[in-house]
């Protein structure tokens, strides 16, 4: 199963038809959470609100993870042992305030955390690649020093 | 002492547990979200306050969310509020500058380019900001010891 996320802030259309397109021309099962788009989802299955526990579930058996750049889903994929595409919300579509998303991407790129798609052309591309593998492993917590240096802080006041 | 921890949902929440769940075990930690889902998550065995969400997009809620956090402050008394965003963050480090109480802002790992919008407010009023890359610390105002993916 391919589980597709896309947050819960605005509408991502466009990563939606992209992958009930790819819905269309794969015999896997195709899972795509996202809520209040334009688009009329016609081949895979769409659920709009779930808890986190079945999000986690969800996740849980998903062969393969396609989102936005959000922390939370990179993170949970790291986390999960997941294979992860990310696919960037772009401003000038109106998906998010700015191009942070983008700029995420590149960097979970370079630290070979996920792979990253900017077009429908890169992300069927991706989709049809049978060697996609978790590319990292992450433990439940930050670094230590960074919780270190807060316990620190706090502890001094 | 007695931490209050505030995030919105999603990234900023799970930025947030990743740091405040291994200091469950020193400290009293009180969680705040805009997930009513959150309270019933099985791995969270801490008091939780539902709070309303707003970004800079439909911010004339901000006061009302400020108000709503001042009342909470008020009734739980934390020592610390520590926070990683984003709008209603802001607003909690702002309720409890107004009572008084000691502020940490963790800006979000998302915000590589430059610190992000309430982060940028956030770190005149903040006794402590942290950002999660390098490069964008530099001065005392502004520290990096480590990002959340540990």
């Amino acid at each position: 199963m391919i589980f597709v996320t896309t947050g819960t802030q605005v509408p991502f259309d466009r990563l939606v038809m992209i992958m009930d397109k790819f819905a269309s021309v794969t015999g896997e099962e195709v899972i795509i959470q996202a809520f209040n788009g334009k688009y009329k989802v016609k081949k895979a299955k769409v659920v709009q609100f779930i808890s986190p526990d079945e999000f986690d579930e969800m996740f849980q058996k998903a062969r393969l993870i396609v989102a936005h750049a959000g922390i939370g889903t990179i993170v949970t994929a790291l986390e999960k042992e997941k294979p992860l595409i990310v696919f960037p919300r772009l401003a000038k579509y109106g998906e998010h305030r700015n191009n942070h998303q983008v700029d995420t991407a590149v960097k979970m790129r370079q630290l070979n955390y996920v792979y990253v798609a900017d077009t429908e052309e890169e992300l069927f591309q991706l989709l049809s690649d049978a060697n996609l593998h978790p590319l990292a492993k992450i433990g439940r917590d930050a670094s230590r020093d960074l919780i270190d240096s807060v316990r620190q802080f706090i502890i001094g006041i | 002492m007695k931490l209050l921890a505030v995030a919105s949902k999603g990234g900023h929440w799970i930025e947030l547990q990743r740091i405040t769940r291994s200091l469950e075990k020193e400290f009293e930690v009180v969680y705040c979200s805009t997930h009513s889902g959150y309270k019933e998550m099985a791995d969270l065995n801490n008091r939780y306050y539902n709070i309303s969400d707003f970004s800079r997009w439909n911010a004339w809620r901000i006061l009302s969310g400020y108000v709503e956090m001042l009342k909470i402050i008020r009734s739980e008394k934390p020592d610390v509020l520590i926070t990683t965003g984003a709008a209603p963050g802001l607003t909690a480090l702002m309720a409890a500058k107004t009572l008084g109480i000691r502020t940490i802002w963790i800006d979000t790992i998302a915000s590589s380019r430059r610190l992000s919008a309430s982060g940028r407010i956030a770190m005149h009023f903040a006794d402590r900001t942290y950002t999660q890359w390098k490069e964008l610390s530099g001065n005392k105002k502004v520290v990096y010891a480590g990002t959340i993916f540990g």
